[in-house]
């Protein structure tokens, strides 16, 4: 068992050394494959969160009239929290709307003019109410509607809800965002798939060449398994060598793009790749580990057959 | 200890016959040679007995083991008792001939101690001691079937197959091989020769089976090459 053990390692790296320039071929592609892989993570990683924060910015707002008492809006704000389905509720007062929308429109005259001319604060208070989902917001606004509906007509409280005026943008976002999901994981799963079938391809070239080394070695008397044995080693070392390659390639591009992701994701890739580094390096590892196996199985196999 | 029963074998669902009703007995520590032109059935006869291929019809056997019988997994162990030479050698190219003795021996499940004891002496055997670290296209051809023929007898096989063995070679290196050969039959092993080569016949003087369109024409005892 262990003399067995001992014979494959040793003429697994043999066989590898000896063969160099193949080893080093289906390194190469195997390399390219897992570079593809690996720069798949990093994408769909970068997709993601562009997504959320997409879709972070999605609202919907509740305007009160400006004669609403405030613990009034709290109620409503408290039995809004209460949903399930919503994430977080913000109160704008009276005073803070006030402020926000003078400080946006400082610089225009006429506007400020006219705002010191109605000498009282015209603007009411607000909420704004994130969901979870984006497709929890049509819930949010027709429980929103059904309290309005509720209201006293002579004391209404509900100025306005901006739920319906967004609703056509909520829901292409809403769409485009499925779509993008959809297509990227489309494409990633082709670039993965074509990378897989190449690095096959290849190390199956890299066995046939030895095609007729097996058919002296059954000659001799060789089990299977004692074939087979040196043939899966050598895939392992390609996959573990390709995948540390993968990762020293990825290293240098993701550091220097890492600023840039920072400025337009608000997030940084090469954080990412710093923290998640052991998921990284296993993921990418154990496919080439898994790819070799594989491939090594399968192309021996047909100079097995009988 | 072998024996072959109306052995035939047809290509092309049956349109040419590689061999046709072929019946014949070797017995233990025989050398025979097996002549023919090209195309008679020779290598064919040999890939029954080595269970590279099967017949169409009819048995072969090996002591009472019908060979194709022998389920694959089995296979292996079936061929251990035999050593095959080739004309064309069947080196492994990427290792050197002791690694290339040595792996016929590690395939057997030998010990370390025992692949370092009898590799030099079957490199002894066929006069290569000083070539043991070479790699096969760094010998001559001559040299390159004396490995083979190492390769072949290290596991001490009851037969040994020779396909065309001095096919390829020079007659001073023909004449090595077949001493070689003959040595080994003497020291008790079954031999199985294919050949064309007429002197070999004449200068062995052993058992010569006559082939010809996959039937055996003569069989005789201290036969003479007569095609």
């Amino acid at each position: 068992m262990w003399t067995g053990f001992k014979r494959m390692m040793k003429g697994g790296f043999v066989g590898f050394w000896r063969n160099a320039f193949v080893s080093m071929a289906a390194i190469f592609v195997m390399t390219v494959a897992l570079f593809v892989v690996g720069s798949t993570m990093m994408v769909d990683k970068l997709l993601g969160v562009s997504l959320e924060n997409i879709q972070d910015k999605v609202d919907i707002n509740v305007y009160f009239v400006t004669t609403a008492a405030e613990p009034e809006i709290f109620r409503i704000q408290s039995m809004l929290e209460a949903l399930p389905e919503v994430e977080e509720v913000t109160y704008t007062s009276r005073e803070m709307a006030l402020e926000q929308f003078s400080n946006r429109y400082q610089e225009d005259e006429t506007i400020m003019r006219g705002l010191a001319e109605l000498g009282d604060n015209p603007l009411g208070a607000s909420l704004s109410i994130r969901a979870e989902q984006t497709s929890q917001y049509e819930g949010i606004d027709a429980f929103l509607r059904e309290q309005k509906a509720a209201e006293d007509p002579q004391e209404p409280l509900i100025d306005e809800i901006n739920y319906l005026r967004n609703k056509e943008a909520i829901d292409r976002l809403t769409s485009i965002i499925s779509a993008v999901e959809k297509f990227s994981l489309a494409a990633m799963a082709i670039l993965v798939l074509a990378s897989v079938l190449i690095t096959f391809n290849t190390i199956r070239l890299a066995i046939y060449t030895t095609r007729d080394e097996i058919s002296v070695m059954r000659l001799v008397g060789a089990s299977n398994s004692f074939i087979r044995g040196p043939f899966l080693l050598q895939g392992v070392m390609y996959g573990v060598i390709a995948g540390v390659l993968a990762i020293l390639l990825l290293y240098p591009i993701v550091l220097s793009v890492g600023p840039q992701t920072e400025q337009f994701f608000q997030f940084n890739l090469f954080g990412y790749f710093v923290s998640d580094f052991t998921k990284i390096f296993f993921t990418l590892v154990g496919a080439g580990v898994a790819l070799g196996i594989v491939s090594s199985l399968l192309a021996v196999a047909r100079y097995l057959r009988i | 200890m072998i024996y072959f029963d109306k052995v035939s074998k047809l290509y092309n669902e049956g349109n040419s016959t590689a061999l046709e009703e072929v019946t014949f007995q070797v017995a233990p520590k025989e050398f025979v040679s097996i002549v023919g032109h090209s195309g008679a059935g020779k290598t064919t006869l040999l890939k029954m007995l080595i269970a590279e291929d099967r017949p169409t019809h009819g048995q072969v056997f090996f002591e009472s083991l019908d060979i194709h019988q022998i389920p694959k997994t089995k296979l292996p162990k079936y061929r251990r008792k035999i050593g095959t030479v080739f004309q064309d050698f069947k080196l492994l190219a990427h290792k050197t001939a002791f690694e290339n003795i040595a792996f016929a021996m590690e395939a057997n499940g030998r010990s370390d101690e025992e692949v370092a004891e009898n590799v030099p002496q079957a490199l002894a055997l066929v006069d290569l001691d000083d070539k043991a670290w070479n790699f096969p296209d760094e010998l001559s051809g001559g040299e390159k079937q004396r490995v083979a023929i190492a390769r072949a007898i290290v596991n001490q096989p009851d037969i040994i197959i020779a396909d065309e063995p001095t096919g390829n070679l020079d007659p001073i290196a023909t004449y090595e091989v077949v001493q070689i050969l003959k040595k080994i039959n003497d020291l008790g092993t079954t031999v199985i020769m294919t050949t064309h080569n007429k002197g070999v016949i004449d200068e062995l003087g052993r058992r010569v089976i006559t082939m010809d369109e996959g039937r055996i024409v003569r069989d005789d005892s201290e036969g003479k090459y007569v095609l």
